[in-house]
């Protein structure tokens, strides 16, 4: 399930829940990740584009990489504008038991931040900053400048 | 006709072009001097799947996506 929210996501109501959704489904292991803006270089906030479209793709991509581990995964993601010590994202596993939760965590936000088509900008005294040095080429990214 | 459009942080309008592979594509983007800055760090899809050739065949009514390096979470 991939969720995407104008604004700061309401991080108790969601993880809540996703627990919820999932009690009957004999899951041993259930593990949220969040990230939240942190105040540092005197930003206001971050703001995010998505392009949605090619995030459900690799969403969908992903949990059929999860399936036959008999895990299942969750994210939430913002659009626009999210201010400091507000979240933006929530990526979690489900599993029977936790060393497949554990692992698939970790590899799965890693891709997200190679690969999900998001851009982020930083909000900076009433200016929307692209977060240009913070930011990574997709794999397979150049071929029109001539590299293949 | 081939629509190109670009992603996040480009500004800058959709354009349509007459094309038959990515390699026109690829042509017609670097005359344009604002686009140099991204062609060497985009990832590029089309009708919103990654591709990773410039002889990929393009036909009409397609869309070729531009998308610069990203940065979620």
């Amino acid at each position: 399930m991939l969720e995407l929210y104008d604004g700061a996501l309401n991080v108790p109501e969601i993880i809540t829940r996703w627990y919820s959704e999932e009690t009957d489904y004999n899951y041993g292991a259930y593990i949220p990740f969040i990230g939240t803006v942190r105040e540092e270089d005197g930003i206001e906030g971050l703001s995010f584009d998505v392009y949605e479209p090619i995030l459900t793709a690799w969403f969908q991509a992903w949990q059929a990489k999860a399936e036959p581990l008999g895990a299942k995964l969750k994210m939430a993601h913002s659009r626009g504008d999210v201010l400091v010590h507000e979240s933006s994202y929530i990526a979690a596993v489900f599993s029977p038991k936790r060393r497949v939760a554990l692992e698939m965590i970790e590899q799965f936000v890693e891709d997200f931040k190679a690969s999900a088509p998001i851009w982020k900008y930083d909000l900076k005294n009433g200016e929307r900053l692209y977060a240009r040095d913070r930011s990574t080429p997709i794999g397979g990214a150049g071929i029109l400048g001539g590299k293949q | 006709m081939v629509t190109i459009e670009f992603l996040g942080p480009i500004q800058k309008a959709p354009l349509t072009l007459e094309a038959s592979s990515l390699r026109d594509v690829a042509e017609v983007l670097k005359q344009d001097s604002e686009m140099a800055q991204w062609l060497e760090n985009c990832a590029v899809a089309l009708n919103d799947t990654l591709v990773s050739s410039l002889d990929t065949p393009l036909k009409s009514g397609d869309k070729v996506s531009l998308l610069p390096p990203v940065c979620g979470g």
